[in-house]
């Protein structure tokens, strides 16, 4: 589905305006013409020679209302940036100081075990994690969506809110859930007569965290998901019943491939989510340094080496590589999604 | 209308220089305290000692050219990491810091460490014990002054070892029965905790049979020896896989909620702890209300030949960024350097003194602790151990040290290696990164 183009006629409707009123310099002819859209029209309307000074004017002034952005992206991302790719161009080590190496630190992240267990550990972490929210943020939507009561709206507001809990604090409430001595487990489990999980174990702490997330984010995706079918035109559904389709019909043959462009989006969001996995994981570390070590996730390794053991440049190497694999993976995904993004 | 584009780039320019202006200087931020003297020389300390402001009040109200600004920057790791980050970025660090001994090597090796020879610091060397002294020195440069220490005992519930007709070990192999008794007895709880993540607890532990991990000397700055897998760690490591295979300890991971619980709740019958652990205890919530704790002196391999052992225990050091050394030093000997603010110390902030002048005080070794049921546990227990502690050398990436201990003796007590091939792990793996680090291996 193509997006629709610049609107035809936006450049006409103002440009008359600015001639006639002359008054082509005020605040107010700059607020209701949109930077991106001028060179558009009038390189259109092929009338250069007398836009070219009044143009050039405009470009003046859009330049200048997005400077106060362009500062603060230059000066917070491109900036640090820049900084943290040429640290990680030098080797420093504690005993013989500092020295330019070029890509000497790359070639050992991608041949460090640490870092390439971590790496391993996301893409499980993603196998099984986005699947999961993916599963419950999809069924959450298409129940409410066909529900049109006041329970619906309780329920909608409910899922949602543990995307408003801070992610510190929902990780800090599960440790405590978790925790063998403050947790429920021990009193429900007893009530069974079973002796209790010990979540905290190394081979239970995956499904912890996935627990975790899975919580946190399905409801977030739930909303983005619930708007998206919200914005289908009711009257496909009427086409589908008069057709014969019934409700599980509907919505999978119908609801799914309509929305596929936001299920995508909420894919690309749980993707990058989860190969930066950090926060879970470090508030769970305080109360299971064994099953989780401070190499867990690549993040994770980035860190402990830059804070903890004071390799800030082969901190910034790891950081960089695992920032372009998340760019590489995300640029694949939505590559092989094209078609349903409809990016294509 | 020039103007006005001048006007508005002007808005523009001063809300970025408001926005760029926030990052100047942390150590310029107020203070905790209050500054009695304003035209005096400001000197910025970072430290989280309990009940430390009252300290600082003392020390401003007896100095008119040398005033304390004092700020918490965090307890142990948190505030290394934003030390670390101000020395990395070259600015933002405090002209004085509390640091615990066993990461003094970790940040002089970076020369984030002044060398207070020059500024006197032998001047109080007199003041402090041999031992005391050794953690702080490196060949012949003074990095710190001495604060607190951490002589280890064992603290154990009376009430519970009365309970099951044990008596209180004195040895290993005794700590081994009793705890076999315990168990035996059928009692809820464990006669003690081995935590995976003890770090200096588990390293002391290994000193107590002789283990000296790590030979550095700042003299020879990038040439380091270690040895964690000699026989003694490997007898007192194999020790502990023994009793943890027979349940007869626990492996809860140390400084969590539930640990702290246990620790107070009866679930462990004894704690083997430094001379601080009773203020730590004392902190704790959920206490048992009928427990009765006492002191007792560590439990020994050899009674004949008792080694002590210290955990942890803190310094005062100045930092390379300090903008006047001399200044800095002053406070860093002289803050904890009188009977007043040492009694804040002690009875405040259960500190254990390092200073000689109150440590050999009758009023120290007579002091009878409330919590112990007015036992003298000074005189009993921690001044012998101090005095029998002759100093322990880190190495400098303690943290990485540590953190890989951690792991593998979480892999022991998961049953995956045996307890000498952890620590033969151990010592490859940090001989690899002192390879990758620099150091040439003694």
């Amino acid at each position: 589905m193509p997006r629709p183009g610049p609107v035809p006629g936006r450049g006409t409707r103002i440009r008359p305006l600015l001639h006639q009123k002359a008054i082509p310099m005020t605040t107010h002819t700059a607020l209701t013409a949109p930077a991106p859209a001028v060179p558009a029209a009038s390189a259109r309307g092929g009338r250069r020679q007398g836009g070219s000074r009044l143009e050039a004017r405009r470009q003046r002034w859009g330049w200048l209302f997005v400077t106060p952005f362009l500062v603060v992206f230059a000066l917070f991302l491109i900036f640090p940036l820049c900084y943290a790719f040429g640290m990680s161009l030098f080797t420093s080590t504690l005993a013989t100081g500092t020295r330019f190496t070029g890509v000497d630190n790359y070639a050992k992240a991608f041949t460090d075990p640490l870092f390439l267990e971590g790496l391993l550990r996301v893409a499980a972490f993603a196998v099984v994690m986005i699947p999961a929210q993916l599963i419950v943020a999809l069924a959450a939507a298409l129940v409410l969506d066909t529900l049109a009561t006041r329970l619906a709206k309780a329920s909608r507001l409910l899922i949602f809110a543990p995307y408003a809990i801070p992610v510190v604090i929902g990780a800090l409430m599960w440790s405590f859930l978790y925790s063998p001595g403050f947790g429920p487990s021990a009193t429900l489990f007893d009530l069974v007569g079973l002796p209790a999980p010990d979540f905290l174990a190394s081979g239970s702490i995956f499904g912890s965290l996935v627990n975790i997330v899975t919580w946190q984010w399905s409801g977030y995706y739930m909303v983005v998901i619930y708007a998206a079918l919200r914005s289908i035109d009711p009257s496909v559904y009427e086409a589908a019943r008069i057709d014969g389709a019934n409700g599980w019909q509907t919505a999978m043959r119908i609801k799914v491939p309509m929305i596929s462009s936001s299920m995508v989006m909420v894919i690309t969001f749980a993707l990058i989510g989860t190969l930066q996995f950090f926060t879970e994981p470090v508030v769970l570390r305080n109360i299971a340094q064994g099953a989780i070590d401070a190499a867990y996730t690549p993040n994770m390794y980035a860190y402990s080496l830059a804070f903890s053991y004071s390799q800030f440049n082969y901190a910034s190497a790891i950081a960089f590589s695992l920032g372009i694999l998340v760019f590489a993976g995300s640029y694949v995904f939505l590559f092989l999604t094209r078609k349903q993004s409809g990016l294509k | 209308m020039k103007s006005k584009l001048l006007a508005a780039s002007g808005v523009v320019a001063v809300a970025a220089a408001a926005l760029t202006g926030c990052s100047s200087g942390p150590a310029e931020a107020s203070c905790t305290n209050e500054i009695l003297q304003p035209d005096a020389t400001q000197v910025s300390v970072w430290a989280w000692y309990p009940a430390f402001e009252q300290v600082v009040d003392l020390f401003n109200e007896n100095h008119d050219d040398v005033q304390i600004c004092w700020t918490n920057a965090g307890q142990g790791n948190d505030e290394y990491t934003k030390f670390s980050t101000a020395i990395e970025s070259g600015s933002g660090a405090p002209d004085v810091i509390m640091l615990e001994s066993e990461v003094l090597s970790s940040f002089s090796i970076r020369d984030a460490l002044v060398d207070l020879t020059k500024f006197g610091a032998n001047d109080v060397k007199a003041d402090y014990t041999e031992g005391a002294w050794k953690d702080v020195s490196s060949g012949d440069a003074v990095y710190a002054i001495p604060v607190d220490g951490g002589p280890m005992g064992m603290l154990y519930r009376k009430d519970i070892l009365d309970q099951y007709g044990i008596a209180v070990p004195t040895t290993w192999d005794e700590f081994e029965a009793a705890a076999q008794a315990l168990k035996d007895a059928g009692a809820p709880g464990v006669l003690a905790d081995f935590p995976t993540n003890g770090r200096a607890y588990n390293q002391a532990l290994f000193a107590q049979a002789g283990s000296v991990p790590f030979e550095y000397d700042n003299a020879d700055p990038t040439s380091i020896g270690i040895d964690v897998n000699d026989d003694g760690s490997k007898k007192v490591l194999a020790y502990w896989d023994d009793l943890v295979k027979r349940g007869l300890v626990a492996t809860d991971d140390a400084f969590t909620a539930d640990y702290n619980t246990k620790l107070v709740d009866g679930s462990y019958a004894i704690y083997v702890a430094a001379a601080w652990g009773p203020g730590y205890l004392g902190g704790l919530s959920d206490a048992d209300s009928d427990a009765e704790w006492k002191a007792a002196p560590v439990p020994q391999w050899d009674p004949a030949n008792p080694v002590q052992i210290n955990w942890g225990g803190s310094t005062f050091a100045v930092t390379s960024q300090a903008k006047d050394p001399e200044a800095a030093a002053t406070v860093a000997k002289e803050v904890f350097g009188t009977e007043e603010a040492w009694k804040i110390g002690i009875e405040e902030a259960a500190l254990f003194p390092l200073w000689k002048p109150i440590l050999d005080s009758d009023y120290f070794r007579d002091l009878e602790y409330p919590f112990f049921g007015g036992q003298q546990i000074n005189k009993d227990v921690f001044l012998d151990a101090a005095a029998g502690y002759t100093g322990f050398t880190f190495s400098p990436f303690q943290n990485y040290a540590y953190d890989q201990l951690t792991e593998e003796l979480y892999a022991m007590v998961q049953g995956e290696k045996t307890s000498d091939a952890a620590l033969d792990d151990l010592q490859t793996s940090l001989e690899q990164y002192a390879g990758e680090q620099g150091f040439t291996l003694k």
